[in-house]
């Protein structure tokens, strides 16, 4: 067993993790609420002083020091503002947005209580302070006005007080509404309640009462704050709470504030026995939070799994022509195929768990949009379609940091300054689309922009400056080759780097992460109108399709994503060019690698083989000389371990059946080491 | 002696330091409750010996579980603890108001939380503020 604190570590890691998110979003909502000089509202307010303040309380009990003196900070910020003591502005604004990455970055220090962090925490903390409380000026407490049962008074938290005093500022009227509900479905009547009261009034609490209740229902009194008069309210509410009653107006001084209640203090007693509900006592909550390393253990039974049924259809087989256990091989079968049914559920069901919306990504991103306009001074509309669109959960993850890195390109290269546009007869605003889609078991991203496009004999010129393409090599590239040069390591556009686009990474590393996602990036982009760049990814990395050859009697695994097709291989249509053994298919010279040789499963120099697999990454292919095509399969792969993990060229290991492994090809680092060599290899690696 | 502990905070992570610290020690059976709706219907049905309460939840907040629990007969031998993160306002006076034994500041220890439970559940008819 683990150790349990570990747990509660990572439940804390994950809370906090959500937190940041949850932050993160509602800052977004409050921007552009300020931005469009709407009334801001003041449950978003509320919201975002909720999540600092519990990241306050769960970083100082889990030891995240700086976490928690950050959040400390900001809670004291925002609870001035949601008790209306300081007022937002751009500056206030700015801070907020600060406060994300900070707890990103704090989030994830080896050792949370750095002493090195120290200083730039403190120096943020001070500009926190450094905004100024306005103090609200005192004109006796409204709340005195309403003559309020001094046991719904008693019972406010200061956040609930100050909502009244300002509904009753704003001229709002108060009413108390007494209803019963059902205790198991209390949750969505209320929300119910909720959304009903909105457009008339605000709720100021709920208080519990024993009145009018038992096991099963309970008696709350709300108290409201509404803008219509009584009739209207209740007409409103159509009485389905029961009645609305005003709370009167004062006419004379109020009474003292509640005194403490004497309560009995009976002596302890030990647990009872006789707990009538003992069987009800259940969680509601409709979620839970899963390691996503137990849904990779669950995801390797069910291959496990597979195996045994694939071991009881050889039982099925032998007893075919064996007549006397006709029977029970019919019922074998039958019992194996249900099995089988079940088993692709199961898989299925697991695979859905896995799945998250990219939205989360899209969040993120929202925010590097912001941050990259105002420090560039451009003006950019987001729009963002299909944030539903599912992926794996380790994919989304992996994801951020391209996406991250190619929304700032977009911004700090792509849209122009907006006189800039003005002069090229666009908008002043210019247009960044996230777009998200399945297409048949891949998930389809775009991040595409309305700016200046790329300048592809710039980008050539470029790159035979810099000694990554010859002079005569760039004779024979066509503009989209010339565009590709992005992904080449060491090249970039400007010669001026911004601190932009996540510390200091190059498209090239960006185009590694993707391939080894097992996924691939295209770049569309036309002058002067925009560039699109596409990100296409398998939707899930616990199952793969592939494609099972023979090499030299031993069996592999291509992802079937990087297969393009299988043609006969004709040893004396092999020609060699600079060294490289070359066939020519439909008029295309295609580079071609036998993969025995390469594994030194046979000597080299032999034409052996009877299949060309040919394999695409991004613009380039590589034929893979094989000896069977055995079929395609849906495999889950196993991971090599640590001790074979710095073996290049494969992805895992799979089973299929017939106690028989086949490795995963990992078709990005063949590519690497047939064209690049295996100098590019260890670099590749040396990168942090 | 094992007693029955419930433990009402919106957040995950507290509950599961709470639990976690509680349950070590071998010293309960420890309830949780993510909202004030659902320590209603926990509370509505079963005794306990110590209800730890979060202030500041949405919807049905701390105070307002203290007062139900007040006027409820099952939990009139419950110690109340309420978790707040500012001692001194407004929100502990209303507790003290509404007969909190004790109060957890935010962020607090395994051992701060083992050690005033002990004090609460002994035998000694004394209670801590």
């Amino acid at each position: 067993m683990s150790d349990p604190r570990d747990n509660v570590q990572q439940e804390f890691l994950a809370e906090a993790q959500e937190l940041v998110e949850a932050l993160s979003r509602d800052l977004l909502l409050l921007d552009e609420a300020h931005h469009r000089g709407e009334r801001i509202d003041p449950a978003l307010i509320n919201e975002i002083f909720r999540s600092v303040h519990t990241l306050k309380g769960i970083a100082g009990m889990f030891g995240y020091k700086h976490v928690g003196a950050v959040a400390h900070a900001l809670e004291d910020l925002l609870d001035d503002l949601r008790l209306g003591r300081t007022a937002i502005g751009q500056n206030l604004l700015d801070i907020l947005f600060d406060s994300i990455e900070r707890f990103q970055s704090l989030l994830t220090l080896e050792d949370p209580q750095s002493p090195q962090e120290e200083a730039g925490v403190q120096h943020y903390i001070a500009a926190i302070r450094s905004i100024g409380i306005e103090e609200e000026v005192e004109d006796g407490d409204p709340i005195d006005k309403y003559a309020i049962d001094p046991a719904v008074l008693g019972v406010l938290t200061e956040y609930e007080e100050h909502r009244l005093r300002a509904c009753i500022r704003e001229g709002l009227r108060l009413y108390r509404l007494r209803a019963s509900f059902k205790l198991m479905s209390i949750d969505d009547s209320i929300e119910a309640l909720r959304e009903k009261a909105q457009e008339e009034a605000e709720i100021i609490t709920y208080l519990p009462s024993m009145e009018g209740g038992n096991d099963d229902t309970i008696e709350l009194v709300v108290l409201l704050a509404a803008r219509v008069p009584e009739e209207e309210l209740n007409a409103h509410f159509e009485s389905r709470y029961g009645s609305i009653e005003a709370i009167a107006e004062r006419t004379h001084l109020p009474t003292l504030p509640p005194r403490r209640t004497s309560i009995p203090v009976l002596s302890m007693r030990p647990p009872s026995e006789d707990d009538g509900g003992q069987a009800s006592l259940r969680s509601v909550a409709d979620s839970v939070r899963v390691d996503i390393r137990k849904l990779d253990h669950l995801m390797s039974v069910v291959g496990e799994l597979a195996l045994v049924r694939s071991a009881v259809n050889r039982i099925v087989d032998s007893f075919k022509n064996d007549v006397t256990h006709r029977q029970s091989s019919m019922d074998l079968d039958r019992i194996g195929r249900g099995l089988e049914r079940q088993l692709l559920e199961l898989r299925t069901g697991i695979l859905d768990v896995r799945m998250v919306p990219l939205g989360q990504v899209f969040n993120k991103l929202a925010r590097i949009v912001r941050q990259a306009a105002r420090e560039d001074d451009k003006q950019v509309r987001l729009v963002v379609t299909g944030a539903n669109t599912e992926v794996d959960k380790l994919i989304v993850e992996e994801l951020t940091d391209p996406l991250m890195h190619l929304v700032r390109n977009a911004i700090d290269h792509g849209i122009e300054s907006p006189e800039a546009r003005v002069r090229a007869h666009k908008r002043e605003e210019g247009t960044l689309a996230l777009n998200a889609y399945h297409k048949g078991s891949n998930v389809v991203i775009e991040v595409e922009d309305d700016g200046g496009g790329m300048n592809a004999h710039q980008l050539r010129d470029e790159a035979i400056e810099r000694g990554l393409l010859t002079a005569e090599a760039s004779q024979e590239l066509s503009r989209q080759g010339m565009l590709d040069l992005v992904f080449l390591p060491g090249l970039s556009t400007r010669s001026e780097v911004t601190d932009m686009s996540g510390r200091g990474v190059g498209m090239d590393v960006v185009k590694t992460n993707i391939l080894r996602l097992g996924g691939m990036i295209t770049i569309a982009s036309e002058q002067g109108t925009g560039t699109k760049i596409t990100v296409t990814l398998p939707i899930t990395l616990a199952i793969i399709r592939a494609l099972i050859v023979t090499v030299a009697a031993r069996t592999f695994a291509f992802p079937i994503t990087a297969v393009q097709e299988a043609v006969p291989y004709v040893p004396n249509d092999v020609h060699t060019i600079h060294g490289r053994n070359v066939i020519t298919l439909r008029g295309e010279t295609l580079a071609i690698c036998d993969l025995g040789q390469l594994f030194g499963l046979r000597k080299s120099g032999g034409r052996e083989g009877r299949f060309v697999v040919i394999a695409s990454m991004g613009h380039r292919k590589l034929g893979f000389v094989v000896d069977e095509l055995i079929g395609q399969d849906d495999v889950i792969i196993k991971s090599l371990g640590k001790s074979l993990s710095s073996v290049r060229g494969f992805a895992g290991a799979t089973d299929l059946g017939d106690q028989k492994v086949a490795l995963m090809l990992d078709a990005p680092s063949l590519f690497t080491e047939y064209f690049e060599g295996p100098d590019a290899f260890r670099a590749l690696e040396s990168r942090p | 002696m094992a007693f029955h502990a419930l433990i009402v905070d919106d957040s995950s992570a507290v509950r599961a330091f709470v639990r976690a610290s509680l349950e070590n020690a071998n010293f309960a059976r420890v309830e949780e409750a993510g909202t004030g709706f659902e320590a209603l219907r926990i509370l509505a049905t079963h005794a306990f010996d110590v209800v730890i309460v979060d202030v500041n939840m949405p919807d049905i907040n701390g105070l307002e579980l203290l007062s139900f629990m007040n006027k409820s007969p099952r939990q009139q031998g419950a110690r109340k603890i309420l978790i707040s993160t500012q001692a001194g306002g407004i929100d502990s006076q209303r507790g003290v108001d509404l007969g909190a034994d004790a109060f957890l500041k935010k962020p607090f220890t395994v051992e701060e939380l083992r050690d005033l439970v002990s004090r609460l559940l002994a035998p000694v008819e004394g209670v801590s503020g």
